[in-house]
């Protein structure tokens, strides 16, 4: 038999490399980045901007000097250093004030304060940022805001224990009524804290202060500013406008006619008007509308404030999370024969507030570049209050870009982690299988 | 025989109020009413009697007195003769100017850098990330300080610019030699009409009527333009075939408002230093640009999110299935993925406009007189009428704020989804 195919392979050929405009950095460089001729005149164009930017950047970062007693002193070493006429940057600015800028005028000896309330407002937040941290921690998260503000503006730790015990008394009250009638109850329930807060708490606050004094040093609103402020305020406000924002929600989505529109008219009213106007309430107006010679806490106005005005834009995102569950969830919930608030408990609201995450973290992050706005009824914030005040002494006069960037930079780093936290919280709480 | 009867009727109880859901809303709603009653009462008779306590009475009398002070930037005529009212109405022009100058370029460059980001260059969509992070997370009244700082230490003296006695040429002006920034303020061309028909008085300020004219003739090419367009739609309806309109659409608007321009005599006066300053062009001042520059960058990142989100969320297979319809791009993006991805855009982008105009009141950081400047700032200042005058501010801006959303309502309603 003769072999007539003579040509028949064997054997494979091993695989040929790519050609060099396939593989690696290059395909990438062809794919990303010229792929095309608007491609390459935007990456051309990308490549530009980028350049300019350094060029003119880098020479005033490099010519840094991070210690110097005043502007002047800084300038001559730019010169000596980098010849006549270089420019750089001045850091020993934030060397020297950075406590300024963190904690305002607060006392010196007294620092420990703000760093141990901010550490524990960290413990206090841990089980309500993440769930892997046992329940039992919630009792201290709901204790913290009287121990947080103990520690900040000092005083008589039993002021903030005899307001705190308001609410203990509010549930007795439940408690004690509830064999009686519920409505009774809630009524008792509302009432006692309130007649406990307008006419116990204050005598009760001085008996227990005279038996047992434990108190700290007591420092004034007005020392108050920088980052601490803005946290301050920032937090508080979080906390307090995220219930109310629910309330006026479900306030807005509600049957009774009576309700809904008050609920429509105050969150239109406060999306309104800007923020500034309501802080010119705060400080100019109150006093109008108050018993006459009444008189309270500069911060405290704000904070209810802004308070209000976060609450109707969390509101607002919140009726979105309402309004985009389907149709079905709520007669699900009725055909369950769940009553209004187990349904809303149950069903309604964990799922609009899922969707409303992102909404809700945005609102919060606009919340907290707002306090910045503080500056405008004679608080200290960091970006304007504290930088003008640097720059009223006469070592630091005439210095603008420093503190704008370390305060802008402090800013973006707070701001920048509650976007990339809502992002992990979004994630976690994905149920659906897409 | 087995009776039926009906069940008995109950008789009203006053517990029903509580226990019935057919009447506890009502409870509910009485009591809801007689507490903001009360809430409210408790409010109004406090301020009744802080007022009395000091002495001070409840009117706006005062917009009527002579105001007194200097205004740097106007619309309209003013000096510092005319009442605080017309002094509030500057600061609402102001106002109101900042925040359409703003509206408009943010839209612009917010739908660059978004459309930019979804881009498949690498280098461009992180610039771009970088962009509207940097900006996002950084609060707007930094980037205000920030930009007026630029203008007032980083660019020269209106004296740099100036040729030296000994023949060294100052600096040269910008784009083109038609705009010189200042440390000051920012010299711009001033459109002028050489044939101008003048200005016609409308009691409280005077509008010029070449701008009318420019109106009108606006007008006219809008309207020849949408008839145009029936007009090929109805051809197209008849014989299949949609004949181009594309050039006498652009005719159409083009050709009035230039023969307008030309009549009028339209020309540009360019800003000239003479002795310190620059005169012929308009001077505007740093505070202005500052704002502007800030509301529109700040603004921008939002709007920029705003439209990747709209774009992203038109699923792949509506533009896939215009394409197998036999659409070319431009219809497809017309008819297909504009009208959809508009509907999801327009919403959040109108409350973007919204917050810009509240966010204008941040003029106050650099010295632009604005409507919280002028009402809430000097006149409230001079005339000790705080509560009328923050009353009055928040009565205006919320009047705007409620005209911008009313517009959005009635845009909205009309794209809405047809749903049951």
């Amino acid at each position: 038999m003769t072999r007539t195919a003579t040509f028949v392979r064997d054997q494979m050929l091993a695989p040929m490399e790519p050609p060099l405009t396939e593989k690696g950095a290059v395909k990438w460089v062809r794919e990303n980045l010229f792929s095309g001729w608007f491609n390459s005149i935007l990456t051309i164009l990308g490549l530009f901007a980028i350049y300019w930017l350094v060029a003119s950047a880098w020479p005033w970062l490099r010519n840094s000097v991070w210690t110097a007693d005043n502007l002047a002193e800084c300038r001559a070493v730019i010169q000596a250093t980098w010849g006549e006429g270089a420019t750089g940057a001045c850091w020993a600015v934030i060397r020297e004030r950075w406590t300024q800028f963190i904690y305002g005028f607060y006392p010196n000896h007294l620092y420990w304060r703000p760093n141990l309330a901010m550490v524990l407002m960290f413990v206090a937040l841990a089980p309500v940022l993440f769930t892997q941290i046992p329940r039992k921690a919630l009792w201290f998260a709901a204790v913290y805001p009287g121990l947080g503000y103990w520690l900040l503006w000092g005083g008589t730790l039993w002021f903030p224990v005899v307001a705190l015990a308001g609410f203990a008394v509010g549930y007795a009250a439940y408690r004690a009524l509830a064999p009686v009638n519920v409505i009774v109850a809630a009524v008792g329930a509302v009432l006692a804290p309130v007649l406990w807060w307008l006419f116990l708490a204050g005598p009760i606050t001085g008996i227990l202060a005279d038996i047992v004094p434990l108190s700290l040093e007591t420092v004034r609103s007005d020392r108050f500013g920088g980052f601490v402020l803005s946290v301050i305020i920032g937090i508080t406000a979080i906390s307090l406008s995220l219930p109310l924002g629910i309330a006026l929600a479900l306030g807005r989505q509600s049957d009774m006619f009576l309700v809904k529109s008050l609920s429509v008219v105050f969150i239109e009213f406060i999306r309104g008007v800007p923020l500034i106007t309501l802080l010119f309430t705060a400080s100019l107006l109150l006093n109008y509308f108050l018993p006459p010679g009444s008189n309270f806490d500069i911060i405290l106005r704000v904070v209810i404030m802004v308070t209000l005005f976060a609450s109707a834009y969390i509101a607002e995102v919140i009726r979105g999370g309402l309004a985009a569950l389907p149709k079905g969830q709520y007669e699900a919930a009725d055909a369950l024969g769940l009553n209004y608030w187990q349904a809303q408990r149950l069903i309604i609201l964990p799922q609009a507030l899922k969707i409303s995450i992102p909404g809700i973290v945005s609102s919060f992050i606009g919340l907290f570049k707002d306090t910045t706005l503080v500056v405008f009824v004679g608080l200290l914030d960091p970006l304007k209050g504290i930088t003008d005040a640097v720059r009223a002494s006469t070592d630091w006069k005439g210095i603008y870009w420093e503190p704008y960037i370390f305060v802008g930079t402090l800013f973006f780093i707070f701001c920048f982690g509650m976007s990339r936290y809502s992002m992990y919280l979004e994630r976690k709480l994905k149920t659906d299988h897409r | 025989m087995a009776v039926i009867t009906d069940v008995p009727k109950e008789s009203f109880r006053l517990s029903m109020l509580i226990y019935d859901t057919r009447y506890r809303s009502l409870t509910i709603q009485v009591v809801v009413f007689f507490l903001v009653m009360a809430g409210a009462a408790w409010l109004v008779d406090n301020a009744y009697r802080n007022l009395q306590l000091l002495g001070k009475d409840f009117n706006f009398s005062f917009l009527w007195t002579r105001a007194g002070y200097d205004i740097p930037q106007v619309l309209i005529e003013y000096t510092n003769d005319s009442t605080h009212g017309r002094a509030m109405l500057i600061g609402l022009l102001n106002t109101l100017l900042v925040a359409f100058l703003g509206c408009l370029a943010a839209t612009v460059l917010g739908i660059f850098v978004g459309v930019l980001r979804l881009s498949k260059n690498w280098l461009v969509g992180r610039l771009m990330t970088v962009y509207v992070e940097m900006f996002r997370n950084v609060p707007l009244l930094l980037w205000i300080l920030l930009i007026y700082t630029v203008f007032i230490e980083a660019t020269p003296g209106p004296n740099a610019y100036r040729t030296l006695p000994d023949g060294t040429p100052g600096m040269s002006m910008q784009l083109f030699d038609t705009i010189a920034v200042t440390n000051r303020y920012t010299a711009v061309p001033d459109p002028l009409f050489s044939r101008s028909l003048g200005e016609i008085s409308l009691g409280l300020f005077n509008v010029s009527v070449d701008l009318l004219a420019l109106i009108a003739a606006l007008l006219l090419s809008f309207f020849a333009n949408r008839a145009l367009l029936a007009n090929a739609t109805r051809v197209q309806e008849a014989t299949g075939d949609r004949p181009v309109t594309w050039w006498k659409s652009l005719l159409i608007w083009i050709v009035p408002v230039v023969a307008v321009l030309v009549a009028l005599g339209f020309h540009l006066a360019y800003p000239r230093l003479q002795g310190f300053n620059f005169v012929d062009g308009i001077n505007v001042s740093n505070s202005l640009m500052a704002l502007w520059l800030a509301l529109t960058l700040y603004t921008a990142a939002f709007i920029a999110e705003i439209v990747r989100a709209g774009i992203m969320a038109i699923s792949k297979g509506q533009s896939e299935a215009a394409f197998a319809l036999g659409l070319r791009p431009g219809r497809t993006m017309n008819l297909v993925i504009l009208p959809q991805a508009l509907r999801v855009i327009i919403p959040p982008l109108i409350s973007q406009y919204l917050n810009l105009t509240k966010n204008s009141s941040l003029a106050i950081a650099v010295g632009y007189l604005d409507l919280r400047g002028t009402l809430g700032g000097i006149t409230l200042n001079q005339t000790g009428r705080e509560l009328e005058c923050v009353l009055l501010m928040m009565l205006i801006y919320l009047i705007i704020s409620l005209v911008i959303s009313g517009v959005m309502n009635v845009y909205n309603a009309s794209v809405k989804l047809k749903e049951r």
